[in-house]
């Protein structure tokens, strides 16, 4: 199931906003096809890492090690390129194209001014965008406007615009919120079938939901890792319980 | 430069630091008014510079009003024509906010063009009313005249004057935004609407209100651009681009930014003026600003926050 | 399996129409000066077209496209003048084969820059290149820096306004406020007889529809759709994996070279250049154009210019003070009531099915 090889390294991570430490001193590492759950009060800093390592924001010190280059001196363009993905805490697709376009947007071709001038929607675009589509469940409403899914749809459709870029190392800020328990269940298996190719980073909120789908947790708290280990360990933990798990 | 002595630079840059104060004094009140709507509330007022013209107006014809029939008024009734200018625009300023702005205030794209389309209204309605050519306003004597510390030095008391005003309004601004309960409703409306509009705060009053407000001070910098300069229909709208560009360079979120930026502006221009022709003084100040805010797009005076 | 249509059809139709009206309708209706008037509007439509491009599909809007009108328009004046200044015309001037506006303002040389537009060749490639690199070094500088939205728009009246400045103040090099008047001939064949005239409207019909359909060739592929995806979503497109800002490069140097076309033609056909139209005035008016017509709508903006360029005509005639009323009332009402201009109006209520190509 994880291969030890290390695919993200973060080392000595610290950005500061006017002062304030909104991720003090991190290190964070994560293995090939390893899901990782991180978990944490708000406030803790975990959107602030996603930030960081897909390039939102830039740090103050400390470095991210992705495949040999430091993500912390790259564009955010270039990071997509380098083969991550990220996924935003409220649905960001585009709303006003339908969901193929959605899709055929993020195929990983035409990327350059001349590329896009030039692009043709030739049968292996459409066989691509067509087997994402069936993955994320939505292979029914190929010609909807994306403004029209559901909420749980939507997320799902952002999930596929990453899978279908075929990224490493994919990074999810809350995909399961606003779901139904059914929505729940199907994206859970979702996220075991794509992390057999790849890694994840999951931050979630619901409980039951990291559990199931978890290989290790991380904990996070006031910019720091407060706890590291499986979600058993973890929900055992003193230091965690009396920070987060409430009691 | 040009073979003057040490001593005489020195008064030259003190002389056309002094007129520049007049200029400086315009600058800030304009973007004062402006960095409240703009930099606080995000609207884009390309209409801004008529309330300076209403202001201006206001006072030529107060002025008129005194000469004619009150000529013992003649001294005094610069004041109230500071108050009126001040009202006159700020009532403007709320019609144009109930009629127009408000409607507009998710697109700036589009309420900069649409506030365009005021100015042109409010230029032609100038012109139409006041006629196309300049008119002054006869300043009260002891606005003229000027103050000679040394031999070579000499500062025309409006400007003094009205360095004077500024930093009494600029001080009122302060108060009203800081240190009043009014002025925390807006703070905290524009930082988060949902959140002031759910402990009962009147969001489209506070609106109205810091619109207006902007716009009464663009009517009193309009008071005081009558003591250097004459009135007519498109006076204002000269300086629109300017003011903008004073209030982004000073970091639009920052009123100490904006008076830092005003005042640099306003004593670069001035300067050289001295040095090259007016116009060529102004291409290198709009190039110096633009230069700036390309490479610190936030303005010069601004936190880092998390996006 | 659904082709992507480099022109579909009915927008294809809607070019038709609009070529029929520019090529037949027009000549067949109007006199030699009412057609001129609307080859001068014609060339307005190019700034029209670009701003569909760059603000209606990018989201970009430039209050300066004056600034790229004027530099192609110069470009050709500069070109013709020094024609109509052979040494034999000028021969009364004290310097004589410099033109009449250097030689009032004691210049005795022509001024450096001014030499390589002797030749043709080099002037056709600046109408294009100049501008254009003006716009990508504006366009590099504020997107890589990721200025955008009103501060651009600010920013692009600034540029205008100093490029005025510069060019009045420079009244030896440039013609100062009167521009550069008085252009005869190009290539020896008389551009101001009515016969030239009628060539050079059709000229102008010509090229205004090869910019038609370059513009369309790029909204309809997928640099088109990115256009409009980064317009509404910025973020997101980058983290597909795309250098935002040198799409909006190419779309401004875009807009930028076929304003400057535009202005060349201009030039041409009306027979001077100056800098009444570089500044903020005359540039966001371009804006109103293209407003009117349906920022989103190539064609459209077409139609939009003509409009109101004809109302402009007429009121200004007859109740100049109007015209400013009127202006000002069409910025604030396609504004609030009719955001895609006429031709959203259209799609709304007389098209049956809109392609996707031009949902707002």
């Amino acid at each position: 199931m994880t291969n030890n090889e290390v695919l993200l390294a973060i080392e000595d991570l610290t950005v500061s906003f006017d002062g304030f430490k909104a991720v003090d001193a991190l290190n964070l590492y994560v293995n090939k096809h390893e899901l990782r759950a991180v978990i944490g009060p708000n406030g803790a800093g975990k959107t602030t890492v996603l930030d960081l390592i897909c390039g939102r924001t830039k740090a103050t010190a400390g470095k991210i090690q992705f495949k040999e280059k430091d993500l912390t001196k790259l564009s955010e363009h270039q990071i997509v390129h380098l083969g991550v993905g990220r996924k935003f805490q409220t649905p960001s697709i585009y709303g006003n194209l339908t969901v193929f376009e959605n899709l055929e947007i993020s195929f990983p071709r035409g990327r350059t001014v001349l590329g896009s001038l030039v692009f043709r929607r030739t049968q292996d675009i459409f066989d691509r965008v067509r087997e994402v589509a069936k993955e994320i469940f939505l292979d029914e409403f190929l010609s909807l406007e994306a403004e029209l899914l559901s909420h749980g749809q939507k997320q799902w459709l952002e999930i596929g615009m990453l899978l279908i870029q075929e990224p490493e190392l994919m990074m999810l800020d809350e995909p399961v919120a606003g779901m139904s328990v059914r929505e729940r269940e199907r994206t859970a298996e979702l996220l075991g079938r794509i992390c057999r190719n790849r890694s994840v980073i999951v931050i979630e909120h619901d409980m039951e939901f990291v559990k199931s789908i978890a290989h290790k947790v991380t904990v996070m708290h006031q910019g720091k890792i407060l706890a590291e280990g499986t979600m058993e360990s973890v929900q055992a933990n003193e230091k965690v319980i009396e920070v987060y798990l409430g009691h | 430069m040009g073979g003057y002595t040490v001593g005489e630079l020195g008064a030259i840059f003190v002389m056309q630091g002094f007129s520049g104060l007049s200029l400086f004094c315009v600058y800030l009140l304009m973007a004062l008014g402006l960095a409240i709507i703009f930099g606080q509330m995000g609207v884009i007022n390309m209409a801004h510079g008529e309330f300076l013209t209403m202001g201006a107006y206001a006072t030529v014809f107060t002025s008129k009003l005194a000469v004619d029939h009150f000529p013992a008024l003649v001294g005094v009734y610069f004041p109230f024509a500071i108050v009126l200018g001040f009202l006159i625009a700020f009532g403007m300023g709320y019609l144009l906010e109930v009629l127009l702005i408000r409607h507009l205030y998710k697109r700036p794209l589009d309420t900069l063009l649409a506030t365009w389309g005021v100015s042109l209204v409010l230029q032609q309605v100038f012109r139409s009313a006041f006629g196309a050519r300049e008119v002054s306003a006869t300043l009260p004597a002891w606005l003229l005249g000027s103050v000679k510390p040394t031999e070579s030095i000499d500062i025309p008391l409006n400007g003094l004057f009205m360095m004077g005003l500024t930093l009494v309004l600029s001080l009122l601004v302060f108060i009203f935004l800081f240190r009043s309960r009014w002025g925390l409703k807006v703070r905290a409306t524009t930082q988060n609407r949902v959140m002031s509009g759910g402990v009962g705060i009147n969001t489209h009053k506070v609106d109205r209100l810091t619109f207006a407000v902007g716009c009464g001070i663009a009517g009193v910098a309009g008071a005081v651009f009558t003591t250097i300069a004459s009135t007519g229909p498109t006076t204002g709208s000269l300086y629109i681009v300017d003011t903008f560009l004073v209030v982004v360079f000073g970091g639009a979120a920052s009123l100490i930014g904006t008076v830092a930026s005003a005042f640099s502006i306003a004593q670069a221009q001035s300067v050289m003026e001295f040095f090259l022709t007016s116009s060529m003084a102004k291409v290198l100040t709009l190039l110096a600003v633009i230069t700036v805010i390309m490479a610190r797009p936030e303005g010069l005076f601004s936190i880092r926050v998390r996006k | 399996m659904e082709e992507v249509r480099l022109k579909d059809k009915s927008w294809l139709y809607g070019l038709l129409v609009l070529s029929a009206l520019i090529f037949l309708v027009m000549p067949l209706t109007f006199d030699i000066f009412r057609l001129n008037l609307v080859g001068k509007y014609l060339t307005y439509a190019f700034v029209a077209v670009g701003l569909v491009l760059c603000w209606g599909q990018g989201g970009i809007l430039s209050l300066g496209q004056g600034v790229f009108f004027g530099l192609g328009g110069y470009c050709m004046a500069m070109f013709l003048k020094l024609e109509a200044s052979d040494p034999k015309s000028t021969a009364i001037q004290s310097t004589p084969g410099i033109p009449d506006f250097m030689d009032w303002n004691q210049l005795t040389k022509l001024p450096w820059f001014w030499e390589p537009f002797h030749s043709f060749t080099f002037t056709v490639f600046a109408v294009i290149l100049v501008p254009s690199l003006f716009a990508f070094i504006i366009g590099v500088a504020m997107f890589k820096r990721r200025v955008g939205g009103v501060y651009f728009a600010i920013i692009t009246q600034a540029v205008a306004a100093i490029l005025t400045i510069l060019i009045v103040g420079r009244q030896g090099l440039t013609g100062g406020i009167n521009g550069i008047t008085d252009l005869k001939t190009l290539h020896g064949w008389d551009v101001r007889t009515n016969h030239a005239k009628y060539i050079l409207y059709f000229v102008n019909g010509g090229f205004l529809v090869a910019s038609l359909l370059v513009s369309r060739y790029v909204t309809s592929s997928k640099l088109g759709r990115l256009l409009l995806a980064m317009r509404d979503k910025e973020e997101r497109v980058r983290f597909s994996g795309y250098d935002v800002s040198n799409f909006k490069v190419f779309v401004f140097c875009l807009a930028a070279g076929i304003s400057a076309v535009g202005g060349a033609v201009f030039t041409l056909q009306v027979g001077f250049m100056s800098p009444s139209f570089v500044g903020i005035v005359p540039s966001v008016e371009m804006v109103i154009f293209t407003a009117v017509g349906g920022r989103m709508s190539l064609l459209g903006a077409v139609y939009g210019t003509l409009l109101v360029n004809f109302g402009k005509t007429y009121f200004s005639e007859s109740y100049p003070a109007l015209w400013l009323l009127l202006m000002g009332g069409l910025f604030i009402s396609v504004v609030m009531f009719f955001p895609n201009g006429l031709a959203g109006l259209y799609d709304r209520h007389l098209k049956k099915r809109m392609p996707l190509e031009t949902r707002p």
